[in-house]
């Protein structure tokens, strides 16, 4: 059996790269310092086989070439297609769908906007103290998990970056930092704090409200219980955040998609900006999709805006709430889309679903989903960090190359995207 | 074999000596030549200047900050978008522009190569995939080494050629260009919420001062024998009263190099600072001025402030939470493990603010009362003094002292008293403003030695050609056509292409990046050094393994390589 050592992991936004892969006879038999979801990924078997197409209600099985044509004909037929997903590939493989959708003047969004599309309305609004997770593991004497449950989503990020992660500044990490986590039930992850926070479902931005009046010299106003949470446990928090040396405030969807929303983001935003005041603070969301980060950045530097993003006018137009996919399915808006590395049938709510269902679907994936069987079109790939490489974003912002590992002979979604770009150019004659 | 004709074209270019010859340019395969027979292409640039293409030596284009300054920012994507028109793509931003948005306005204004300013290493490789979509300009970037823990180390041991090895090693690794220090030891301080104060103290944890940190990376980037010298964002950026600490610095600086400066000093105007506090606030751009003009050693880039909105970003995380707490409108700060930091905010200079008004007083004070055009660079920083759109306007200032008395006539009453600018007559020439804007930078780069900055044989065929008769244009009273005809370019060439036309540009362009690779004896090769790999992989968050940048990521690169003297 073949080792490769230092292996990205493309499952979540941890990306670890310390893995070590066992090869044999040309596939990947085994998996070290791996958690079980990537684990899961690296040993997944459920791959699409062919390109296949749906002609009068049945599959056919069509050729690569075939492939393309017909998804330009779904696409250029359309009058505001939507090109969704991005999470689960590669930059350069982002870059080409921004082109793509320039030509078609269509809506590019990613899962960015069912997860913490909110956080990132919030940063527009005030900003983001954050850093890299190194600092954390080096720097942080305590660490805060707000609405995440990291031992099951993110299963090494507390020992790789947080908890259990020992640093320059911290040689016996567990004994030396402090953990709080904060959610509405008790999870794995609450299990092995020092301090648990349970708050009443949608009570998080009271919670941080009282937390920042506190730190401000105002803690006569909170009354005895706030959201289900006892004042003196309150009192005794502030305190451990304004006496630590650095904090480090991780949260996920737990608090973005909560009662509240992007508000409750930037509340907790500005009580990191209010405890630097007393001591440093940073502050990190916990990014699902190994790469929906770096669909942020890819649409950022070439449209400007990190998501959700409207060629319709010419100019890159952008406007949450009316330009995310959820709302533009479930206005029925969109006429074709183009479903790429995500499974919104899995998490979109029912109507989006049935309008993907109603209207012409291309799908690229390298596995079935919920997703794939509502396609009119499959288009099997590579998957990047197996038989595909490319460049993705961590959680934290830290651009990692993902490798590849042996080749299947599936095209990766650079390549496939390229030929469809440059089979719409043609045709357009542009 | 492509060839290129630019006829009777009025030239200025100053590495050659030329100072308004009537020329014919010649260019065979993107290089210049001293003649070419049947060109497939002839431009007759009859009456209009022609210059090397413009190089930006200090800019923020591409990279982890600058694109969290597009992320943090709709409101300024909003100020500035247009559609996909022929080979251009659509783009949206005024103060942080897209990557291709940058690209063309810089190439509509002549500019050709560009200085990325501060690059984090373990972020390099976003800054490359950002100059793969900035495609008319040749890209470089200054790699962050203010807070490198393994740097900090050898200079607290006195292992000087250590720190030669350990900056050599980055610099491949990140395919990187200079060394850049911003607010050295201080974005280390920054880690734990502090900051440094001048140069003298020693900073947290490292027993170290600002001071030695400075001057050993000096001397360990002239052992290296890089092209560009060491490239400083002094201590106490923006603080009343910091141009003690500049001048502090200024006097502790080595003359080490005979070829070029062994310091260049950016957005001094930032550094130029008298008063105590905002209350009696003030300028000294004549004492930095002069200081330099004691110290062939030193080059300065002005950070020129021009009023409007902008968004400020730098690698110096401190200066930004203050600066933000003066403004109160938003703060993104992103530190980086063992090497840097980074703060963003958005800015609104006004004329009526009478910081404001004294601080642009300071940038034009610093570019007229340096007297060598060699030692003094036009930049605003962008964008942190002002977008890079304004340098037509900052050239107009220099050239025309009516245009500035214009201009002081509608700030803050109260600016006069706290400034020199009124009684400085100078009016930068022609010559000067070549200088100003791309042979200085060329020089101060070191970037001759590779056909940037001049215009005669063997040099690379980037060419800015503006609409402006030099003999029938007086700048001093015409400063609207001055302003108008740097704006625009009649053409832009690169590489020998017309990319860019009256301000569309008509090429999807190839550019390349340069980088550096220092070749150090074994004993300083950090990449075999067990302690180094160790030390690495125990506190980084990545593996060394996935590290380094590969150059999958780099296209078309020129390898500047030297060897070190250790």
């Amino acid at each position: 059996m073949q080792e490769i050592k230092d292996m990205v992991c493309p499952f979540c936004g941890c990306l670890c790269d310390d893995v070590t892969l066992g090869i044999e006879n040309g596939s990947i038999v085994s998996t070290d310092n791996c958690c079980t979801i990537g684990n899961a990924k690296f040993l997944g078997k459920n791959r699409l086989k062919n390109p296949i197409q749906k002609v009068d209600g049945k599959w056919i099985d069509i050729t690569y070439d075939e492939a393309v044509d017909a998804a330009v004909d779904i696409l250029l037929d359309a009058d505001r297609p939507l090109l969704f997903g991005w999470s689960g590939t590669h930059g350069e493989a982002q870059c080409v769908g921004v082109h793509m959708n320039e030509i078609l003047g269509g809506v590019i969004d990613s899962t960015t906007s069912v997860c913490h599309g909110p956080s990132i309305l919030a940063i527009q609004e005030v900003g983001h103290p954050g850093c890299t997770l190194g600092q954390v593991k080096n720097r942080a004497d305590l660490v805060i998990y707000w609405g995440c449950n990291p031992i099951e989503a993110h299963p090494r990020h507390m020992s790789r970056y947080t908890t259990y992660a020992d640093g320059y500044f911290l040689d016996n990490a567990f004994r030396n930092r402090k953990v709080i986590v904060v959610d509405v039930r008790e999870t794995e992850t609450a299990k092995v704090a020092d301090e648990f926070i349970q708050i009443k479902s949608g009570g998080d931005y009271a919670v941080l409200s009282s937390l920042r009046a506190i730190l401000r010299g105002k803690a006569d106003m909170i009354p005895a219980s706030v959201a289900g949470v006892s004042k003196t446990q309150l009192m005794q928090v502030a305190e451990m955040c304004k006496t630590c040396s650095f904090g480090a405030l991780f949260f996920g969807v737990g608090l973005t998609m909560a009662k509240g929303k992007y508000k409750n983001v930037r509340n907790a935003i500005e009580l990191v900006d209010d405890l630097n005041r007393h001591t440093k603070f940073t502050l990190t969301p916990m990014r699902g999709h190994w790469n929906v980060y770096g669909a942020n950045e890819v649409f950022s530097w070439m449209t400007g805006y990190p998501f959700a993003v409207d060629f319709c006018r010419g100019v890159a137009f952008y406007n949450p709430g009316e330009t995310t996919a959820i709302d533009i399915l479930a206005r029925k808006e969109c006429d074709a889309c183009m479903i790429i590395a995500s499974d919104p049938a899995a998490h979109f709510p029912r109507a989006c679903v049935e309008q993907i269902r109603d209207i012409p679907m291309i799908a690229i994936d390298p596995f079935q989903s919920l997703t794939t069987p509502l396609a009119d079109l499959q288009i099997p790939v590579a998957v990047t960090g197996i038989d595909a490489e490319g460049t993705a974003y961590r959680m934290d912002g830290i651009p990692i190359k993902v490798k590849k590992v042996m080749d299947s002979g599936y095209p990766s979604d650079t390549e496939i995207l390229t030929r469809i770009y440059q089979k719409m150019l043609e045709v357009k004659g542009l | 074999m492509k060839t290129l004709l630019v006829k009777n074209a009025y030239v200025i270019d100053p590495i050659q000596n030329i100072s308004g010859e009537i020329m014919d340019i010649a260019v065979r395969d993107g290089k210049i030549v001293d003649d070419v027979k049947n060109p497939d292409d002839v431009i007759d640039a009859a009456g209009m200047l022609t210059l090397p293409g413009g190089i930006d030596s200090h800019t923020h284009i591409c990279g982890t900050k600058v694109n969290f300054g597009r992320y943090m920012s709709p409101e300024d994507m909003r100020a500035g978008r247009t559609s996909r028109k022929g080979d251009m793509h659509a783009t949206s931003g005024y103060s942080v522009p897209t990557t291709y948005g940058n690209s063309y306005r810089y190439s509509r204004m002549g500019y050709t190569t560009l200085l990325e300013g501060a690059m984090a290493p373990m972020e390099a490789r976003h800054t490359h995939e950002e100059f793969r979509y900035t495609p008319l300009q040749d890209c470089l970037a200054n790699t962050l080494f203010d807070g490198n823990w393994f740097a900090l180390e050898a200079i607290e041991n006195g292992d000087i050629k250590r720190l030669a090895g350990i900056l050599a090693w980055y610099l491949s690794a990140a395919k990187g260009f200079g060394v850049k220090l911003t607010n050295p030891g201080g974005t280390e301080a920054w880690g734990f919420g502090e900051d440094v104060s001048c140069i003298h103290k020693p900073i947290p944890h490292f027993g170290i001062t600002p001071r030695e940190i400075i001057v050993k990376m000096i001397e360990a980037n002239e052992m290296l024998n890089l092209p560009h010298s060491v490239h400083l964002h002094c201590n106490n950026l923006g603080k009343p009263g910091n141009y003690l600490c500049t001048l502090d610095t200024y006097n502790a600086i080595p003359d080490l190099n005979d070829k070029r400066q062994s310091l260049y000093s950016t957005h001094v105007q930032f550094h130029s600072y008298g008063g105590s506090s905002w209350n009696d606030f003030c300028s000294k751009a004549e004492d930095i001025a002069h200081s330099v003009n004691e110290k062939p050693q030193i080059v300065i880039d002005t950070g020129q402030v021009m009023f409007g909105k902008t968004t400020t970003m730098t690698a110096d995380g401190p200066m930004e939470f203050n600066l933000y707490r003066l403004y109160h409108n938003k703060w993104s700060n992103h530190d980086v493990e063992m090497e840097t930091g980074s703060g963003i905010i958005p800015v609104l200079y006004r004329k009526k603010n009478l910081v404001n008004a004294i601080m642009w007083s300071i940038g034009l004070e610093l570019g007229l009362l340096v007297d060598d055009p060699w030692q003094c660079i036009l930049a605003t920083d962008n964008p942190n003094g002002a977008p890079f759109v304004k340098y037509p306007e900052v050239i107009a200032l220099l050239m025309s002292k009516e245009y500035r008395d214009k201009e002081f006539e509608t700030l803050h009453k109260s600016t006069g008293k706290r400034v020199a600018l009124p009684a400085i007559e100078r009016e930068r020439t022609w010559d000067d403003i070549a200088v100003m804007t791309r042979a200085a930078q060329a020089r101060a780069l070191g970037l001759i030695d590779y056909g940037k900055g001049f215009l005669t044989e063997g040099a690379e065929a980037d060419i800015a050609i503006y609409p402006i008769s030099v003999d029938t244009t007086d700048p001093a009273r015409e400063y609207e056509r001055i302003i108008n005809g740097f704006a625009t370019t009649e053409y832009t060439i690169k590489r020998g292409d017309i990319v860019c036309r009256r301000g569309t540009c008509t090429l999807e362009g190839n550019h390349s990046t340069y980088w550096v690779k220092p070749h150090v004896p074994a004993a300083y090769d950090m990449s075999t050094d067990s302690e180094f790999i160790d030390g690495f992989n125990k506190y980084y968050s990545m593996r060394i393994a996935n590290y380094p940048v590969g150059e999958e990521y780099i296209g078309r690169n020129v390898c500047m390589e030297s060897e070190a003297s250790l």
